[in-house]
């Protein structure tokens, strides 16, 4: 496994916003993590990322966080934070530069005019990042973290907290087709935080809901994304209608009611 | 060419520029003065050979050398250390003097002076000559972690918080000036009235030799903080996310504006601005990438300093202006337009 995350609890301040949580991604799998707002995704995703203080363990390549030297795991661990907010003068080329290390100038620069063009924004190289859209400084975040794990030996790492959510739908496509590519013919390892529940049917290997701090559900978008989970977990009615494509797209059907169905908080690994 | 795609000026004749500029700043800085030297005069003393005036001569040598030299390394200091602190808070405003650091340093220089026979006769015995800069050094820096403190909770610094903590600290500080002020002998207040307005006007070879070690080790340092501060432009998680120690990045940099500024302080009183508007200048015309922003804001900040000093010596002649007031006739306004800008954008 490149990330196992075993009996895993934050706490922010006096309050434990993730309880117990097991976790893992193997190389090449597309986890997405699902959840209302406050359920703890992004937090556990910072402490994978080590922003957060987590108790339990947590092990990128079957070693702990802590004890991968910080330079190393930077090669093999790209992550890509909710928002990044820029307030000084560079230029969009200038953000994806910062995620290379020392590479040889011709690579550097095959590297980064590859993933501009890849994700679409060759155009905006020269310009300033403060003056770009949301959408775009996503875009360009994205490509920063792809040329820090890109040409890394061994297994790699790939965090993304909603990393789709500036975006319009046609990007979005972009974004997460590029990120399954990744997965698939890289073997890269991602965990990516989303709310586009689409989305998630879309692309995801699997998909792990959370709920108050704890993983209540795992399994494929056909196992997860059903009227009865959703109901429980976020408290919506929904109608599902089943793809030709081969996935389940969610309807929401516009009647919410609190959430109080028991849902019994056990992590269970689909078939 | 001599921008780049994005606009800027390219490093290079920047460089070029910037050295003819300082150059000539330089030569007109120690030929001015209540005793005019030509070219000829300084040509003939960097020569070695014998000069045909030895007044000239004593001038160049005991007199503006050394004012020249710790002026643009005052200025070279002090700007660097604004660099540092706007990429470490990721604020563009943040500024050794506006936050409050060279307050700490001048507060805790004030105290040897004043205390420095009674109270702190213990403090100048275990450092002698050196108690006046390391004093301030450790002043500089507790006020740097002070403002760290309180302005940063969980990875973000609240502007609002830091810019008031700097208002907070500066009067809290300027309450232990006026304390120490008032405690005075009439000979201490003389030279308590150098710190407050700054001055280069008493700089000799000691001064120079009392802080230039200080000053020249925070340049040492700052090479090693580029990278990283660049990474901090980002944001203080990503710091960690891209591989750096994020708090080692923290101590070395709040050890080289605590060098930098308590010894700036220590030679020269307090000199605003300059950390503020050389920075901000460098990364509108070059970039903000701090491997470019830091060499030439030293470059910057010294030319600069040593120009106003030069034109405070010749304004009022023969008197002189305090240079710490010319900086902030030039500086004021320039925050000012700077505040202006930033919230029309």
């Amino acid at each position: 496994m490149v990330l196992d995350i075993r009996n895993v609890q934050v706490s922010l301040g006096a309050t434990q916003i993730v309880h117990d949580v097991e976790l893992s991604v193997a190389a090449g799998e597309l986890v997405m993590l699902l959840g209302p707002n406050g359920a703890g995704k992004s937090t556990l995703l910072k402490a994978v990322s080590g922003d957060a203080p987590a108790r339990g363990e947590i092990l990128v390549s079957g070693q702990a966080l802590t004890d991968w030297c910080p330079q190393a795991l930077s090669r093999h661990r790209g992550v890509m934070p909710q928002r990044v907010d820029i307030n000084f003068p560079l230029t969009a080329e200038e953000v994806v530069r910062l995620g290379l290390s020392a590479k040889s100038p011709g690579r550097a620069d095959e590297l980064v005019e590859h993933l501009l063009s890849e994700l679409e924004i060759s155009h905006l190289r020269h310009r300033l990042v403060p003056g770009l859209s949301g959408g775009e400084q996503q875009r360009l975040q994205l490509a920063r973290v792809l040329a820090q794990i890109a040409d890394t030996e061994g297994e790699r790492l790939l965090l993304l907290d909603e990393c789709t959510s500036a975006l319009d739908p046609a990007h979005q496509q972009v974004v997460l087709q590029r990120v399954q590519r990744l997965a698939r013919e890289q073997r890269v390892a991602v965990l990516a935080v989303v709310h586009d529940l689409n989305l998630a049917a879309q692309y995801a290997d699997r998909l792990v809901m959370m709920r108050a701090g704890r993983c209540v559900l795992e399994g494929s978008a056909r196992e997860v994304l059903t009227p009865e989970v959703l109901d429980a977990v976020y408290g919506f009615q929904a109608r599902i209608v089943e793809l030709p494509e081969g996935y389940p797209l969610v309807i929401p059907l516009g009647q919410t009611r609190a959430q109080t169905a028991p849902l019994k908080p056990v992590c269970r690994q689909a078939s | 060419m001599m921008l780049t795609p994005a606009g800027r000026l390219d490093a290079k004749p920047a460089l070029l520029i910037l050295g003819s500029g300082a150059l000539a700043v330089a030569l007109v800085s120690v030929s001015s003065g209540a005793y005019p030297l030509s070219v000829a005069d300084i040509l003939q003393v960097i020569a070695g050979k014998e000069a045909t005036d030895p007044v000239a001569s004593m001038v160049f040598l005991e007199v503006r050398m050394p004012r020249f030299l710790l002026g643009f390394l005052v200025g070279a200091v002090l700007a660097i250390c604004g660099a540092v602190l706007q990429g470490l808070f990721r604020n563009p405003l943040a500024d050794p003097g506006l936050i409050g650091v060279s307050a700490g340093a001048s507060l805790a220089a004030i105290a040897v002076i004043v205390l420095g026979n009674t109270w702190l006769g213990g403090w100048l015995a275990l450092t002698g000559d050196w108690a006046l800069p390391i004093a301030a050094f450790i002043g500089g820096s507790l006020t740097v972690l002070l403002a760290w403190r309180i302005a940063n909770r969980s990875g973000q610094t609240a502007v609002a918080t830091l810019l008031l903590a700097g208002i907070a600290i500066n009067a809290v500080a300027g309450a232990g000036t006026g304390l120490l002020t008032f405690y005075a002998s009439d000979e201490e207040l003389r030279s308590l009235t150098f710190w407050t307005m700054g001055s280069l006007g008493h700089a000799g070879w000691d001064d120079l030799v009392l802080g230039a070690p200080f000053m020249v080790l925070a340049l040492v340092l700052v090479p090693w903080l580029a990278r990283p501060l660049d990474a901090f432009l980002l944001g203080e998680s990503v710091v960690g996310h891209l591989g750096y120690r994020t708090d080692t990045v923290k101590k070395v940099a709040i050890v080289v504006v605590g060098l930098g500024v308590g010894a700036a302080v220590a030679v020269s009183g307090l000199i605003g601005f300059v950390g503020l508007v050389v920075p901000h200048l460098v990364r509108q015309v070059l970039g903000a990438s701090h491997r470019i922003v830091l060499p030439f804001s030293a470059l910057l900040g010294g030319t600069l300093l040593v120009a106003a000093d030069s034109l405070a010596r010749v304004v009022v002649a023969p008197a002189e202006l305090p240079i710490g007031l010319m900086m902030a006739l030039i500086g004021g306004p320039f925050f000012l337009a700077l505040l202006v800008r930033t919230r029309v954008m």
